[in-house]
């Protein structure tokens, strides 16, 4: 089988990803969260596995991270969670994390879990390029899961190219020079960027994460992408109003 | 076996760059010129002029003759506590800002614990003229308020790290996610031997100094190079890693590190990392860290904000697991009495971090006939408070 990662990837439709992270605003949200989020239209999930120390993220992410914890979110518990996730759930759902969490549970046993459960793909900002292909691309590739890397407005052309041969699913297209939820619309800057990016033509379709939180910053960040990504703005909404009110989050997207 | 960083950064298994990809660019810049520009003669002798006329080096290596006689073997101790801002930090920092010139950066951001890695970088800002930026955990901007003062005199901005443990972990990672907002022109002065290639390298050969001149005072001194021990306390570990770095390949010079034990190496109130961490990812590099089984890192606790951190520097780890060193712990009481002790014998008053240097005299007998020099790193004003507090001195 395909992975449904590519297979979405395919169809002819700019695709909206909501990341949440796993554990808030209660423990056991996780499952609700996601059959909600594919029920309402969504094309595709991050599952935030929390760290105590998110380098990349900003406060929205971090508190939630620490909730999370604080309510008691382990990697096991995360498995057990959606063990049977795919009884319910058919689109492409990826983890997203930093590494030292997927490194003490051990990279070979923690992919073969995701594999198990039917995880697409890893998120892990923090494993670099070259130490994915000298010592995990062949881990990740025997158990079908897509690493999936990120590109700035600071990444070169070259390690761009760099990154796109190295990559088999999409680039992870961060807008600006910040961390998570912390800029405000997209200027000319952000537009400049995603025109350079576009007429790179590289083989994997981009979708673009980091300041996305309405219709308008969705639609301009996928003039030319592939997708979107929204993370802080989701999390906000959890925070405000809860988990029943996940269609009115997405209606205001698209 | 080779002691020192290879070309990508690692000691043994431990190092690297675990970054995310915001920071590659800097990093990779850094990485690819530091030795360069490190050795050009202009940046050498730059840099050894203001270690002479601004920091005031050489720093005395001083034979303490009522400690020797006290303990039983021959001591001397590196006065690193006698630099220009009190401590040995500034020898990076100096090192670190005119790199940050010649790589055409104008903004400085550091993090601090104890506030003199703060102050060391508050001091070089104002001496070059350029905006300097601070992350300090609440708790250490409570507990070190006189460092946290001059960083302001300095003219530097100190903002509070709120996250986690609010202390230096989280000042560490608040000053990354400013670099990653601020990615042009902005360099990150990482104050210890941590963080992603080629940082843990690049502090330690600024740090290397304090070896440098103990091999050539100790030759006059004592007809050798070579001590018998070197001495230093360890948090991150870039003034043991100054202190080593001359001596890691003389195989009859012994290397001892002091970690801080908190209230007792298992109490869970510790910073002990060599006895209670594992192997993990902190700050950009693999390396010996406290953490959960589940690997979020845990939250260190120790008296002395300079040594409250979860992990140690990537050499330090190697050492470690390589037997090449030997690890000890000292406790919060262990530590206090210790920089008691060298007040009383010496008229010396240490940091907090230092004393915990100076208790390995608890934990390790040594020869008659020892040379063990123990490094000074850092003197004991900034923490007057908790000693008055620690001994009922008001």
């Amino acid at each position: 089988m395909s992975n449904r990662i590519t297979l979405k990837l395919k169809e002819d439709k700019k695709l909206l990803s909501i990341y949440f992270t796993a554990g808030y605003p209660s423990l056991n949200d996780t499952v609700k969260i996601i059959e909600d989020l594919e029920k309402n239209g969504v094309d595709m999930i991050e599952i935030g596995l929390p760290f105590s120390d998110p380098l990349a993220d900003g406060p929205t992410i971090q508190e939630s991270s620490t909730a999370a914890l604080k309510n008691g979110m382990t990697t096991e518990i995360l498995f057990e969670q959606l063990r049977d996730i795919r009884k319910t759930v058919s689109i492409p759902l990826i983890i997203m994390g930093y590494f030292n969490p997927v490194l003490q549970y051990g990279v070979e046993a923690f992919c073969k879990k995701c594999q198990e459960i039917g995880i697409d793909g890893l998120i892990l900002p923090d494993l670099p390029l070259d130490v994915y292909q000298d010592d995990y691309e062949t881990i990740f590739k025997k158990y079908g899961l897509i690493n999936v890397f990120l590109i700035t407005p600071q990444t070169s052309n070259g390690r761009i190219d760099q990154i796109d041969s190295a990559s088999d699913g999409f680039i992870y297209m961060v807008s600006s020079a910040s961390v998570t939820g912390s800029k405000s619309g997209f200027g000319q800057e952000q537009e400049n960027y995603f025109e350079r990016i576009a007429k790179m033509n590289l083989k994997n379709p981009q979708i673009v994460g980091f300041g996305i939180k309405d219709e308008e910053t969705f639609k301009q960040a996928t003039k030319t992408a592939k997708g979107a990504i929204i993370g802080s703005a989701f999390i906000k909404h959890l925070t405000a109003y809860g988990t029943d009110k996940t269609n009115e989050f997405i209606s205001l997207i698209r | 076996m080779n002691y020192n960083a290879d070309e990508k950064g690692y000691y043994g298994e431990f190092g690297g760059a675990y970054i995310p990809e915001m920071l590659y660019p800097n990093v990779e810049e850094l990485r690819q010129n530091y030795l360069k520009l490190m050795y050009e003669d202009s940046f050498q002798k730059e840099f050894n002029q203001l270690l002479k006329d601004y920091v005031g080096r050489p720093s005395p290596l001083y034979f303490a003759k009522r400690l020797s006689e006290k303990h039983g073997c021959k001591i001397y101790l590196k006065r690193e506590d006698l630099n220009h801002t009190g401590a040995h930090k500034v020898n990076n920092t100096i090192g670190q800002i005119l790199m940050a010139q010649k790589l055409g950066k104008t903004r400085i951001i550091a993090e601090t614990g104890a506030g003199q890695h703060g102050v060391a970088t508050a001091t070089v800002c104002a001496l070059m003229g350029m905006e300097c930026i601070v992350y300090m955990g609440e708790i250490d901007i409570a507990r070190q308020a006189p460092n946290v003062a001059r960083m302001k005199m300095l003219g530097a901005e100190v903002r509070p790290a709120k996250s986690g443990s609010r202390t230096l972990k989280d000042a560490t990672n608040e000053a990354i996610r400013d670099w990653i907002n601020n990615p042009v022109d902005t360099h990150y002065i990482i104050g210890s031997a941590i963080g992603p290639h080629p940082y843990p390298d690049m502090v330690t050969r600024f740090q290397s100094v304090i070896s440098e001149e103990i091999k050539w005072q100790l030759k006059e001194k004592e007809g050798r190079e070579n001590p018998d021990y070197v001495v230093a306390c360890i948090g991150g570990g870039s003034n043991a890693a100054g202190t080593y770095y001359h001596f890691l390949h003389e195989p009859e010079v012994g290397i001892i590190a002091v970690e801080a034990a908190g209230k007792g190496v298992n109490s869970g109130e510790s910073a002990a990392t060599s006895a209670l961490g594992k192997v993990g990812i902190i700050h950009g590099c693999k390396t010996m860290l406290m953490q959960t089984i589940d690997g979020q890192i845990t939250e260190p606790y120790s008296i002395s904000a300079g040594l409250d951190y979860p992990g140690v520097g990537p050499m330090h780890s190697h050492l470690y697991k390589s037997g090449r060193a030997e690890f000890y712990s000292a406790t919060d009481d262990e530590a206090m009495a210790a920089g008691l002790e060298l007040s009383k014998l010496e008229g010396i008053i240490p940091a907090i971090e230092t004393g915990h240097a100076f208790a390995i005299f608890e934990h390790k007998k040594f020869k008659k006939d020892d040379v063990v020099v123990i490094s000074l790193s850092g003197r004991g004003d900034k923490d007057l408070n908790t000693y008055i507090d620690y001994f009922k001195l008001a």
